[in-house]
């Protein structure tokens, strides 16, 4: 495959003059004749998802960005079954930001996070395909002579059934990039898909098996040199100054920059010279009143928060919670927490920039291609005809890579040195100190009881960290995130699974200083704790089962419950388990999906957990790629559960303490239970993959835990807890 | 200058004794297969064999290797055919990202010239390489399926 698609000047403008204003996406072409769009080789565009080569190659074009999770993969998919092509000749392409732009947005949204790569993009991916299949097969009708009805088209061939004759999609792209596109497209009914909703093998795993693939750190352009960059590592502070005389002669060094006003970087021949150089330089900072924070002072400013008598927003609220509680025959409360988190994606941020003085082009592992645009755009101070970025493969996203702060890095390091292209490459210390990091926050639990056990009444008060008021603050409604409220809300892409007569869900918003982003889950991962280990306080402190006690609060949610009686059954939760083995259940719903979580450990000297068995289902309405599912599913357990024993990101005089994996640890394969992965697409919906299971891993482990010990974790990381893998 | 032995082809290297072996591959060599990830020998994604064992090339210094043999990602594959690591990574779909997995075949190819049938706990212990993106469970399939191929 190929990652930079070279659309021709020449036929980029002319597809830039031909597209309309207003029109579908990926139909900006409906003129005919000359005005054919052309990929590098030549080949025409039937629309602007499909390209057909001469040899009968499809070129599928992919806005979304790849970074492990298939999407690449399962767009294709989407396409191909509609185009009715052959699988064994797909290819695919990224489009660039720049001629989306161009093109007045013909591929959409390049954004990829939320878990929507594939779910908000199926439904005009999948009419492309049908588009320009409608178009190829009239083509050949055209040819013929004949009816279009008379024709039709299997693998890429048509043929005209009453004479027989044949011809493919290759012999007739020409002709039909020249028709005009049709207006109206029937889609498929899944029930008939043939390519997707099959666990296709992924289109892009050779490359990566062979050091072929290039990330955004292996880029080499002419005459490239290398910058190491280092930023006020207390967030909000200033570079002061830096000396550099205390550098002179350092080999390989070109250049010390300023960047922005809070960062400092050396550029060099070589990037492990411009590190070494840039450890060794002086550097003052302006720290800021930010220095003053510590992980104490913010715990305490939370904590303050969980009073019910501080402001607070509501996120979901039902009856009347203060009297329920009131006149409750029992009441139990807890507090829980769950602390910052870094993505630590396996590549570290970079992005090499090429500025000219009339033309910025950078090249980098982006999930928002658009965004990583516009920020080149802005840092480069040229219009937009005159830049563009070319997106590469991504060492990881897990919504690190929506942001372009390492873009607008690389932008002005490039301009202070026109006509030199420079990789910007962080260390991993730089990654682990200057994240965009998963929030922060407490949260107390409050639950009634009537006199025969009934839950009447269940009270969350969150309190912490906002991501939006951060990421997009465009999305506060009148101030409140609704984000924080994943998996909490009344209905929706993230809606509660149980019915309480009286509920109550707010959020005192406090917002530290370090900066929040969006992180694999991103809210699902605290609450699912919050709510589902709660949930087994409840049933445990009124003496009922945990499965049993949450399916009578769960008659109106049938689909929450499909998943959780699916890992009950598959872990086999009405038969005790083998000695010495302990089970624990959760369930939880995000990004559309419906997902649960079954599992089964072993304990050892009270403190020292052995996943034996982890059970997942997931409902996500349509499954693309079973087995891509399951690769997610079993993936997301290994960040959720690696943020769970060793994650946790914590302040010391204003500034991250942990710098690389010694002190942020991730699982290692010895740790790695047998992941058992239920897909059970129930139709009718669209719902994400690569994030919602994440969130079912960490409860499912806690009251596996307290099932074996007794004891009841409320904080994470369990490494601060004195809890390890065994 | 070094010289270095690299996929069986000398190299001479401008580079000062005490680069670490992964940027002198990677930056001097001009192979970019093997991956950066900490530095600090704790993630495995520089994961190169030297005299054909497997060594973490961040924390190994060139000069200490002159003369050796190095082997990377891109010499596994031999005229073109894959080594049986890569092709059961691609016949079990390892590979997500793909950043560590460069790392990880190598390791995973020095397990296998040690114990050629390696059991899961043999695994355990000599795979310690870290996925961001969480690919265990098919890393461990395809082992077992190379050291049966
Ligand atoms: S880069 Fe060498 S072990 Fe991580
Ligand atoms: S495949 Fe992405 S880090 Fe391993």
């Amino acid at each position: 495959m190929t990652y930079m698609p070279h659309l021709s000047r020449r036929s980029f403008i002319i597809g830039a003059a031909a597209a309309g204003g207003g029109l579908a996406i990926g139909f900006d072409l409906p003129l005919g004749g000359p005005a054919v769009v052309r990929a590098a080789d030549g080949a025409p565009e039937v629309n602007a998802w499909v390209v057909v080569r001469p040899d009968d190659t499809v070129v599928v074009r992919i806005a979304r960005s790849e970074m492990g999770q298939g999407t690449l993969t399962g767009l294709a998919q989407l396409v191909a079954e509609e185009l009715e092509c052959d699988w064994s000749k797909v290819t695919t392409e990224y489009p660039t930001p720049g001629q989306n732009a161009a093109r007045k947005r013909v591929w959409g949204d390049f954004s990829t996070g939320g878990s929507r790569g594939i779910r908000s993009s199926q439904d005009y991916v999948r009419k492309g395909g049908a588009a320009a299949r409608l178009m190829l097969v009239q083509a050949a009708a055209n040819d013929w002579k004949v009816p279009v009805a008379e024709c039709s088209v299997s693998r890429g061939v048509i043929t005209h059934t009453p004479s027989g004759r044949t011809t493919t999609y290759g012999k007739v792209a020409e002709a039909a990039a020249k028709l005009e596109a049709p207006r109206d497209v029937a889609l498929k009914d899944p029930k008939d898909w043939t390519i997707a909703g099959k666990s296709l093998k992924r289109l892009d795993t050779v490359d990566k098996t062979t050091g072929k693939m290039v990330y955004g750190i292996d880029v080499k352009l002419p005459g490239m040199l290398n910058a190491a960059i280092k930023a006020c590592p207390v967030v909000g502070g200033k570079l002061k100054s830096y000396d550099e005389a205390s550098i002179a002669g350092a080999k390989g060094v070109k250049k010390v920059v300023k960047v922005g006003d809070d960062a400092v970087a050396v550029v060099a021949d070589t990037w492990w010279h411009a590190k070494s150089a840039l450890d060794a330089l002086k550097i003052e900072w302006d720290e800021g009143e930010n220095a003053k924070v510590s992980s104490e002072t913010i715990d305490k400013w939370l904590a303050e928060g969980l009073d019910n008598a501080q402001p607070a927003f509501v996120g979901n609220q039902n009856g009347d919670v203060k009297a329920a509680l009131a006149n409750a025959a029992r009441k139990v409360e807890a507090v829980y927490n769950y602390p910052y988190q870094n993505h630590a994606t396996m590549e570290p941020m970079n992005a090499t920039a090429l500025f000219t003085g009339d033309r910025c082009e950078v090249w980098t592992g982006t999930q928002n291609g658009e965004a990583a645009f516009t920020m080149t755009v802005k840092e480069s101070g040229l219009a937009a005809e005159q830049c563009d970025v070319h997106k590469l493969m991504l060492g990881g996203g897990f919504g690190r890579r929506g942001n372009s702060d390492f873009v607008r890095q690389a932008v002005a390091i490039a301009k202070q040195m026109p006509g030199t292209p420079v990789k910007l490459v962080w260390s991993r210390e730089e990654d682990m100190t200057q994240g965009r990091y998963h929030p922060i926050t407490q949260c107390k639990m409050t639950g009634a009881f009537d006199a025969d056990n009934n839950l009447t009444a269940l009270h969350v008060r969150i309190s912490g960290q906002s991501i939006l008021v951060y990421q997009r603050p465009e999305a506060l409604i009148k101030g409140m995130d609704p984000a924080t409220f994943a998996g909490l809300a009344p209905s929706g892409d993230a809606a509660i699974g149980y019915s309480v007569p009286n509920l109550l869900v707010e959020h005192a918003m406090r917002n530290p200083h370090l900066p929040p982003g969006f992180w694999r889950g991103v809210n699902i991962n605290q609450n699912a704790i919050y709510l589902e280990c709660f949930m087994d306080e409840l049933a445990h402190a009124t003496r009922q089962d945990p499965l049993e006690f949450r399916r009578k609060l769960m008659a109106e949610h049938p689909r929450h419950l499909a998943v959780l009686n699916a890992v009950a059954e598959k872990i086999g939760w009405s038969t005790p388990p083998a000695k010495g083995i302990y089970r624990g259940i959760a369930q939880h719903m995000g990004y559309a999906s419906y997902v649960a979580a079954a599992v089964e450990i072993s304990v050892s000297e009270g403190s020292k957990i052995k996943v034996h068995r982890m059970v997942a289902a997931t409902d996500p309405g349509y499954a693309v790629n079973p087995a891509q599912i399951e690769r997610q599913v079993a993936g997301s357990f290994v960040y959720g559960l690696s943020a769970l024993f060793y994650g946790g990101i914590t302040v010391k005089d204003g500034r991250v303490e942990q710098q690389n994996f010694d002190t942020y640890n991730s699982m290692r394969i010895a740790e790695m239970p047998k992941v058992e992965s239920i897909v059970m697409p129930s139709g009718g919906f669209w719902g994400g993959v690569g994030e919602p299971t994440i969130c079912v891993a960490a409860p499912a482990v806690l009251n596996a835990f307290f099932a074996a010990t007794g004891k009841r974790i409320r904080s994470v990381p369990l490494k601060d807890q004195n809890v390890s893998f065994a | 200058m070094i010289a270095l032995t690299i996929n069986g082809t000398e190299h001479q290297l401008d580079v000062e004794p005490d680069t670490p072996l992964l940027w002198a591959i990677r930056e001097n060599a001009g192979l970019t297969g093997t991956k950066y990830g900490c530095g600090i020998a704790q993630c495995g994604a520089c994961t190169v064999l030297v005299d054909g064992a497997a060594m973490r090339s961040c924390s190994v210094q060139v000069g200490d290797v002159a003369g050796k043999q190095v082997s990377t990602i891109e010499g596994l594959a031999i005229e073109g055919k894959l080594h049986k690591v890569q092709q059961a990574w691609v016949d079990n779909d390892v590979p997500q990202c793909g950043y560590c997995q460069s790392g990880m075949i190598m390791a995973v190819a020095a397990l296998l010239q040690d114990k050629p049938t390696p059991t899961d706990a043999d695994i355990d212990e000599a795979i310690t390489n870290i996925c961001r993106c969480g690919t265990f469970q098919q890393v461990r399939e395809a082992i077992h399926a190379a050291a049966k191929a």
